[in-house]
Parts: structure tokens; sequence; C-alpha cells
């Protein structure tokens, strides 16, 4: 009896797989980073607007900051600018830009054009940096905490649920960081 | 006007199919002859409205319908007029209205050719079909509707993808479909002797022809897309282990094992049951097939626009067909032995092996394939199956199969010595691992893939003509279409496995720069750049270089691939140029422009040393199948029929 | 060129995905063949995170671009072939590798087919042996 119905329960086992794949479809497509609750890797790269200056993200050790990937050839970095600029304004924590592969003319023009909401920009020209910091494509949200770890990590737009989100993460960083 | 036509022919045969999935079935049950035959008229109405709709759809894209939704989205007015009517298939509806026309067509051609079959058994084979059809009907009319209206519609419509903009797209999915489709012919015999009650194992002798064929139509598509990407996508790949591949190959293993079990269950009368199992699973996986490609669970190169709505209504469509035929399996498959016993060594015990390997390979691409899906449902994180993996699992698991195939055809039903069957083989066995030393020596392909690929693919070529020599000896007539089949198709196992060892061991590959009048030499070939132009077509503009390839001094052939940009979806593509041959193609593809001022291009050159043998040996496969579909043996004895003398003396051989 | 790309990318990020036609043709310095080679093996082992399932050696993405240049670099330095499937790991996860690792998370891949075949012979072996009883009755 067991041989004769042993498709049968393979078959529910497939069925069943295929439906729970069909609901994770979406989450799937975003690969998680393992970068997530390591240290944020060390790297310097000059500040867009004073290329002269050159910013380490060891800089920010001691404190809960965001660093934010964006480039101005990207559609949907131009949807999220307004939370980015909430962000910044509600956390009450630095974020700091990620300008990544990027005409150093173009993105001052796009920052003309929609406001420049960030603390200060990295500048990534080449795109060596981040691939140590394991993107793979725009915009990508970090957060880092005190201890220089990267606790979360965004891929994607911010909307209002992420960014409410966001801030809560960015409310407990502090809390530890102060505890 | 035509739209709205079509959508009613569709809608009629969709009540056809309805009629035709209940009343013949209720006529077999009661014993009503007048309901059981009522079951061929109605095929030829389904088929009829089926064609009428395809047809209808044909005549929206030939006329630029752009009112038509999918005719806009697919088709313009610069596109020639035979890619406006393969463009019918270059889109998901439209693909699903010519995966219900073939369907559609085999149940046509199942009424007319098995008529002096029992009737209730066919009314049951043409109703189950008819329940496949409802659900296809119904998935086209609910979700996917080729016939919807744009209004008002756009002065132009956007385009047919480039990439099918192509002669190989033309074939690749009709064929490919008219596999998928025709194992439900498969399906249906088995499902019909299910429902029989009593082990009808006639029905196995009855079904071979139309599985055999369902199987030849889906190797030479799976092929045939092989051939495409090979040439269209511009990487000089033939098979990337894909999703989407997979999802065809793993019913064309499981038909491939069908076959095989088919043979022992007609011939000797065993497993039965393991039988319809596989007949179940070969159109099951068609339909998973179906389901993977279109609803967007994995991530594919060339998957359809996924839509999970889609992806709904085939999984249960799939929970319906495949889990009624199981529950049907569980019920009524024979519980005791049947047929006759065999010995360790016998011909039983080789075809036996043979879907073990089968059964467990198309197992092993399933679980590859749907492994990022258990992973991340057990939470463990994300990780990607590829080409290394089912790569080294696939040779693992074929290697036995290569050795054992030509001990097959030698070896006798129930009982048989091993050394009987291997002995008057130990002569090619021991040319082939000669010759392929040689062959290597020869070609300079010293690797051990090329070595061991060459001595299977020898191995399986001379141990099948082996075979048919013996058989040429003994037999005066020649052997039967069905024999012939089987080496054919034995033989085409081993021209491919030599193409494969050559293309993946001795593969020449360069991306270079060039300008014009540079020239690069490749084992043997001077490769010259001569100029770029510019070149027009009928909705392109593309970039062209032209080259021209010597060896030793004298001109070989002047190759010309492109750049093109599509107008209308401003897409740009690759056109690669390519010299076939027999032992080695040329094949040149254009990158970028690295440098306007120069002119220098980025440019791939490959050569490709016996690429073709793996086209070529799938289509002995398929050949060989057809061969064998069409042997008298499986053909019904028609009243009367005066061609029907011989027929007796060809099948006392067997 | 990039200009063209990217957006494109961000599509992609966004679910509305548009398939790169173009192929990745790239004349590299190589120093050898052998590098060459190795460069070809690796970069179709490694997956295009942003690609609908490409490897770094089909996508003509500009991460893949960037990818394949780190890859570049990493063999002019000198680096083995586990050294850089562990960069690439560190960096994107077991994700981006063709030839999942043999881990306890993968042990039913590798090791399933061949337990199926093992069942599959001992089964093969039962059958037979039923079989043969029926031949001597």
């Amino acid at each position: 009896m067991i041989r004769l119905l042993l498709p049968l329960i393979v078959f529910g086992g497939l069925v069943g797989l295929l439906l729970i794949g069909m609901q994770t479809a979406e989450e799937r497509k975003i690969v998680a980073s393992p970068l997530v609750g390591r240290p944020i890797p060390n790297f310097e790269l000059p500040r867009l607007h004073e290329p002269n200056i050159s910013t380490s993200t060891a800089d920010r050790l001691g404190e809960v900051w965001v660093l934010n990937v964006w480039g101005s050839w990207c559609q949907s970095c131009r949807i999220e600018h307004p939370y980015v600029g909430r962000l910044a304004e509600e956390s009450g924590v630095p974020v700091v830009g990620f300008n990544w592969k990027d005409e150093q003319a173009d993105a001052k023009r796009w920052l003309s054009q929609f406001g420049d909401v960030w603390a200060y920009h990295m500048v990534d020209f080449e795109g060596r940096s981040a691939i140590d910091l394991g993107v793979y494509g725009a915009p990508e949200t970090f957060l880092i905490d005190q201890r220089g770890i990267i606790r979360h990590k965004h891929i994607g737009p911010i909307d209002e649920s992420v960014l409410r989100d966001l801030l809560a993460r960015i409310d407990r960083l502090k809390q530890e960081a102060s505890s | 006007m035509i739209a709205e036509l079509g959508q009613v022919f569709l809608s009629l045969a969709l009540i056809l199919a309805l009629v035709l999935s209940t009343v013949p079935l209720y006529g077999a049950y009661k014993n009503r002859p007048a309901l059981m035959a009522m079951a061929h008229t109605l095929v030829i109405g389904h088929f009829v409205f089926a064609l009428a709709a395809y047809t209808a759809l044909s005549i929206a894209f030939f006329n630029h319908d752009f009112t038509v939704t999918y005719v806009a989205t697919n088709s313009n007015l610069l596109l020639p007029w035979y890619y406006r009517l393969s463009a019918v298939w270059g889109g998901h509806e439209g693909s699903l209205l010519l995966w219900i026309l073939m369907l559609a067509g085999w149940m046509l051609l199942v009424s007319l050719l098995s008529r002096s079959l029992p009737r209730a058994f066919i009314a049951r084979v043409l109703a189950v079909m008819g329940m496949i059809s409802v659900g296809f009907l119904l998935f086209t009319l609910l979700t996917s509707n080729p016939f919807d209206r744009l209004i008002p519609g756009p002065l132009d419509g956007q385009d047919l993808n480039p990439l099918l903009q192509d002669p190989g797209m033309i074939f690749h999915p009709p064929l490919l479909y008219m596999g998928y489709v025709g194992f439900a012919v498969a399906f249906g015999f088995a499902i019909a002797g299910l429902l029989g009650g009593r082990v009808e194992s006639q029905w196995v002798k009855w079904s071979r022809p139309w599985t055999l064929m369902a199987w030849a139509f889906l190797t030479v598509g799976i092929a045939l897309g092989s051939w495409w990407a090979y040439y269209e996508l511009g990487w000089g790949g033939w098979w990337f282990w894909d999703p989407v591949e997979n999802a065809s190959f793993i019913p064309w293993l499981i038909g491939t094992a069908l076959i095989h079990s088919q043979a022992v269950t007609e011939k000797r009368g065993a497993f039965p049951a393991w039988t319809v199992l596989l007949a179940i699973a070969a159109f099951s996986m068609s339909l998973l097939g179906t389901f993977l490609v279109r609803s967007g669970v994995l991530t594919s190169v060339h998957a359809f626009a996924n839509d999970p709505e889609r992806g709904m209504f085939i999984l249960g469509f799939m929970i319906v067909v495949t889990g009624g035929a199981l529950v049907l399996y569980a019920l009524r498959a024979p519980r005791i032995m049947t047929g006759k016993g065999f010995d360790f060594m016998s011909r039983e015990t080789l075809l036996l092996l043979n879907n073990v390997f089968f059964a467990v390979s198309a197992a092993m691409v399933l679980l590859g394939t749907l492994y990022p899906l258990i992973i991340d449902m057990m939470g463990w994180g994300q990780i990607s199956v590829g080409p290394p993996y089912f790569g080294a699992m696939f040779v693992l698991l074929m290697t036995p199969i290569v050795v054992l195939m030509p001990l097959g055809p030698f070896s006798r039903w129930g009982k048989d010595q091993l050394l009987r069957v291997v002995y008057p083989l130990l002569g090619s066995l021991a040319l082939s691992l000669v010759a392929a030393l040689i062959i290597v020596a020869l070609l300079d392909a010293w690797s051990a893939r090329a070595i061991t690929g060459w001595m299977g693919g020898l191995w399986l070529i001379l141990g099948s003509l082996h075979y048919l020599f013996d058989r040429k000896k003994t037999s005066r007539f020649g052997l039967p279409r069905h024999q012939l089949g089987m080496i054919m198709a034995h033989a085409g196992v081993g021209v491919f496995i030599i193409g494969v060892a050559m293309v993946e061991s001795a593969t020449y590959e360069r991306d270079v720069r060039l300008t014009p009048s540079e020239s690069v030499s490749i084992a043997g070939y001077e490769f010259t750049l001569q100029e770029v132009v510019s070149v027009k077509g009928q909705n392109w503009i593309a970039d062209e270089a032209r080259f021209a390839i010597t060896k030793d001094g004298e001109l070989v052939q002047e190759m010309a691939p492109q750049k093109r940009l599509y107008h209308r979806s401003g897409q740009t593509m690759t056109q690669v140029a390519l010299r076939p041959g027999v032992f080695k193609d040329l094949y040149i593809a254009m990158g970028e422009e690295l440098d306007a001022q120069s002119n220098a291009w980025s440019i791939r050159i490959h050569i490709k040393p016996f690429i073709r043998w793996i086209w070529g040996g799938a289509l002995l496969l398929a050949l060989g199948a057809t061969l064998a579909a069409t042997d008298r043996r499986y053909r019904l004895k028609q009243k009367q029929s005066a061609s029907d003398g011989l027929s007796t003396s060809a099948a006392s051989i067997t | 060129m990039r200009r063209l790309v990217l957006p494109l990318l961000c599509l992609i990020i966004l679910g509305l995905s548009q398939p790169l036609l173009a192929s990745a043709i790239e004349p590299l310095p190589f120093r050898s063949e052998l590098e060459e080679i190795r460069f070809k093996a690796l970069a179709e082992e490694i997956r295009c995170t942003v690609c609908q399932n490409q490897s770094l050696a089909d996508s003509d993405a500009p991460l893949a671009q960037d990818l394949r240049r780190e890859l570049f670099v990493m063999i002019q330095d000198g680096r083995t072939d586990q050294e850089i499937r562990n960069f690439m790991v560190e960096r994107y996860g077991d994700f981006v590798l063709y030839r999942p690792p043999v881990a306890s998370h993968t042990l039913l891949l590798w090791a399933g087919p061949i337990l199926l075949l093992v069942i599959g012979l001992i089964g093969s072996v039962i059958i037979i042996r039923q079989r043969r009883a029926l031949l001597k009755s």
C-alpha cells in the first residue's frame, strides 16, 4: 500500500514546496549580505564636494551612522530621495552618501536639482570599494553601530514602511550605544 | 472583429472539450456505444475550433491589428511577415494557444489512427485528453487571453523580442510543445488503462509509437533550443543548465526511461505499474516545466514575463491532473506481480538499470533546480546551483549507462549469460579504445575528457553498428524498423558524447581588440578584420565587421558578424557569424566599439570542434525514435487492408 | 555606455527586469594562455548577482564588469582559485558560487542523488531476486 501511495506523497511535497516558493519568490530576489553582523570594511574615499579630503569608514567609529549607496543614473534613487531626507532629519544620526560609479558633474547636478540631504558623500568612481561592501545595486542602505559593525542592510528604495523600520532600528542601536 | 471571432472559437472549443471529457467517459462506464463514439466527432470539432482560433490570431498579426493587446506587444509595422506569423507564439498567451492547437492535433491523430482499438478504451483516452484541454482552455480564457482588446489601439506595436527574430526560434517552440503535449497521449493511454480496471497490458503496446513520437519531438525541440542559444546569444555555449532548460530536460529524461520500460511491459508483461507511473510523471513534468517557466518561482535568463496568478493556476491544474492520476494509481495500479520472470543477466535487468539511472538523473536535475527553494524554506540562506553541479552529477550518473548500453540489444529476454553477451562485443570494445587514442593523437586534443569521450562515444557507435551487421547476417530481410531505430538512437548518443567531450575540452576562445586591417591568429587560422561598415535591415541597423579568414595563406571564408540595433525597441543584439563544419565551427561575435577614432572593436573568436555532433547526435536520436514509431508492428490492423500481408512475418522476427 | 546600462541595472533591482542582450566580450591583457583559461573558468563559475541567472563570463552588467576586472587583477596577483572564490563569498555570500560548497546545508543536494541511486540499485536487486524465483517455478 505504501508503495502505491509513495508517488502521491512525493508529489504532495513537491506541490507544497512550489506553493511556498511562489510566496517567497519576491524576497528571494534579494540576496542577503554576508557582511551583516561583521565590521564594515575599512576603505578611504574622496569626498564629492571636497575632492581633496579623503574620508575613511573608520572615521565614524564610536557612533551609529547610515551609509546610503546612490548614483545619479539610478532611477529608484530618485524615488527614495525624499525618504533619505526624512531619514537624515528624523534619525538624528549622520547619513553618509556613497556615490557609486557616477560622473562627478552628473552627481553634483543631480544633488543641486533634488537637494543634498546627506552629511557628505564618499565617491567610489571605480566601484572597487563597492565590491568590498558587497554592493550589487543602487540604492542600498547600511546601518552601522558605534563599534563599526554593519547591523542591517536594506536593498532597494526606501519607502514609508522601510523608513519606519530603519528609524526603529536606529533608535535601538542608539540605545545600545548609550547603555 | 477577428479577435472576437477568435474568442468565440476558443469558447466553442472549451464547450466541446467539456462534453468530450464527460460524455464518452460516461458512455464507457455504462457501455453505451453511441456515447463513446461521440468522442471522435467531438475531437474533430475541438480541433477545428482550436485551429480557427489560432488562425484568427495569426490573421490579427498578419494584418497588424494593434487593437489586440497581444499583437501590439509582440509585433510592429516593420516586422517581416514570417516573423509576424511566428510571433503568434512569441509571448505567453499565444504560445498557450499553440499548446492547445497541438493538443487538439494529437487528439485528432489518436482518434483517426486508433479506430480499431476497443471502443471503451479509446473513448477514455480521448476523454482524459479532453480534460487536459479543458484545463488549458480555461487557463487561456481566464488568465491569458490572447484576444484581449486594447482600445484605442496604438498606431504601431512594440516589438517581438529581437532574440526571437530568428529562424531557429520559428521552429524551436512548436517542436518543444509537440513533445510536451505529446506526452499527454502517453498519459491518456495510461489513465485509460487504469480506468479500464483490469490491467490492460495491451495499452502499453498501443501507446508505444505515440510515446516515441512525442519523445522524438521533444528531443529535436531541445536540440533546436540549444543550437539557437549557441548562435543567438553570442556566448558560444550550447547548454547552460538554466531552470528553463532543465524544465524541458526533466520530461526528456523521464520520457527516455518510459520508452525503455514500455518495452519490458509490452514484451514481458513486467513492471506495468512502474510504466504507468512513468507515463504520469513524464506529462506531469511537462506541466511542471510550464509552471517553472511562467510562474516566476525561479530566476532564469529566458523566462516569460512572470505572473504569480498564472503560476497559481498551473499549479492548481497540476494538482488536479497529477494528483488525480496518482490517486487513481494508488487505487487501481496492479498490486500483484505480473509478467514473466527473469534472471540477473537478462535484457530485463539491463532495461531496469536504464530506468534506475534515468529516473535518478531526472530526480537529480529536479533537486538541483529546486534546491534554492528548499534551502530558502529551511532558512539556510541562499545558494546557486549551476553547471558545475549538474555537469558533475550528470556525468557520474550517465557513465554506467554508456558502458552498458551496447549490451542491451545483444542480450536475451529472460535469461542470458554475461559472457555470451559480452564476448561478441569484445572486438568493438578493443577497437573503440584503440581508435579513441589514435583519434585523440591525430587531433592533438590530449585531455582526460577528450579521451574518455571518444572511448565512450566510439563504444556506443561501434557496439551499435556491430549489432546491425550481426543481425544483417542472420536475417534475410534485414532489421525491422524498430530495431534499426534503436541502433540509430544508441549510435546517436555516441555521436552526441563525442561532440560534448570535444567542445568541452578543446574549444579555443579568445577575446581580442581589433582595428580594421589588423589580424589575429588562432589555432592555425588567421582572422583579419577588413572593415567595419554600417548595414540596414528591414527593422534594424547594424555595425558589421567584415572578416577574411585564411589558413596557410589561403582564403577559407569571409565572415561578417553584426551588432544590431532594433528600431522599435531600441534593443541591441549581437548577430554572430558562423562557419559551420563537421569537425569545427569558426565563430565570431562582435562586442563593443572600444575606440571610435581608430575604429577598434572588441571581438570574440571561438573555434568549436565537433559542436555539430551534439545536435547531429540529437537528430539521430529523434530519427531513430521516429523510425521505431513507424514500425509495422505498431500499425493497428485496418479491416480489409491489402497492405497487411507482410506484417505477420515482420512481427514474428521480434 | 555606463549611463546606458546602469539604469537597466536599477530596473532589475526594482523587479522590472530587462534582459541584457549584449554578451560580455572583453579583451584583457593576459600574460599566458593558462591565465586566460583560469580566468574564463572562474568567471563561468561565479554568478552575476544582479542578473537573471548569468555568470560573470556572460554578463555585461556594470557590476559584472567590475567583478571581472577584480578577478583579472587577482589572477595577475597570483591568488589561488580558492582564495578568489573566498573573496567573492565573503562579499556576496554563497549565492555567487554556481558550484555550491559541500556543507551541512547542501548535504541533501550532493548526497541526495547518490542516496536515491543506492536505493534504486538495492530495489533492483530485490526485484530481480523475486523475478528469478518466478523463473524457477
